[in-house]
């Protein structure tokens, strides 16, 4: 488990259809001075020593098939799937949640919403789970508001899956006023060692303090900072 | 050889577009339908003697998404 000495080395995955890449390195700059690394998905390795890999939002792969679905099957995502299991923490927002349960890293499967229809506003989310460490700053119940915007979102696992998510405390957010259909109103959802994140909201999409809440507000900002502060502390 | 692979969702799984079709068949005056499941149709031309345990792996590890669909292969005679 890397712990930052003086950096913090982040790395965006881009994949052909990306476009949230750019928002992602923005808020990781943001958040800890450092420039994230970019790194395409054609790339078999990944930069060495790395504290944090981002998968972002987008349409990779135009979401032919399935959403996330080639992505998943991308040289790069065997050295994320690698890296993942040396504990490296995974941060993956809309496609890129797709992405981490089309690879197997995350359990579940993001359906098309229960409406049909892509939504695209701001949510309010309550945390449920304060252990990991992208949430153990927070307050059992705390709420975010965080924008969402997708058209496949619906997070779908059978029921003994999601029985054992919320037994092992792994269902990270939910929808307050779930806008998706997802089950158990999910939002987002960790792995078993917590160090893999999957959520259809954008918290790259909350960083700037000064924005006015209509922009997104700032509410996204906590998750970074409390993996950089848990990091730190490791 | 040419493969098709039928896609589907596994039975219990909600198909709300399926379910919006069906809405729309009723409301176009279509009275006896009783239920409508989307999924998906692939065609492949593959090499011939391409074996099953191949093709079952293409729909496990890509075209299908074991979690919530499952799959029908077909191969097609040749002409």
């Amino acid at each position: 488990m890397a712990a930052p000495s003086n950096s913090f080395r982040a790395a965006v995955i881009t994949f052909p259809g990306s476009n949230c890449d750019r928002d992602m390195a923005v808020a990781i700059e943001a958040v800890t001075g450092e420039a994230a690394i970019r790194v395409w998905h054609g790339d078999a390795d990944l930069p060495d020593r790395l504290d944090f890999i981002a998968l972002p939002g987008g349409f990779s792969y135009g979401d032919y098939l399935r959403s996330g679905a080639m992505a998943a099957k991308s040289p790069v995502l065997r050295a994320v799937v690698a890296a993942a299991e040396r504990g490296v923490p995974v941060l993956g927002v809309c496609n890129g949640f797709q992405v981490l349960t089309e690879s197997g890293l995350l359990p579940g499967a993001l359906m098309r919403n229960a409406g049909q229809r892509f939504v695209c506003k701001t949510v309010e989310l309550e945390i449920a789970n304060t252990s990991s460490p992208f949430t153990n700053n927070y307050e059992k119940g705390a709420k975010l508001r965080v924008p969402v915007a997708h058209h496949d979102g619906n997070y779908f696992a059978d029921e003994a899956t999601l029985n054992a998510l919320e037994a092992e405390d792994r269902v990270a957010f939910r929808y307050i006023d779930n806008p998706n259909g997802s089950r158990r109103d999910i939002a987002g959802v960790l792995s078993a060692n917590g160090r893999v994140l999957g959520m259809m909201p954008h918290p790259e999409r909350a960083i700037e303090p000064a924005a006015h809440a209509s922009l997104g507000g700032a509410d996204g900002r906590g998750i970074f900072e409390n993996l950089v502060t848990s990091l730190i502390s490791a | 050889m040419k493969v098709r692979i039928l896609v589907r969702l596994k039975p219990g799984v909600l198909d709300p577009q399926g379910r919006a079709v069906h809405h729309s068949l009723d409301h176009m005056g279509f009275d006896g339908v009783e239920d409508v499941r989307i999924g998906r149709m692939i065609e492949m031309e593959v090499a011939d003697g391409t074996d099953d345990a191949t093709l079952t792996k293409m729909c496990e590890q890509l075209l299908a998404n074991m979690v919530i669909e499952d799959f029908v292969i077909e191969k097609m005679e040749p002409a």
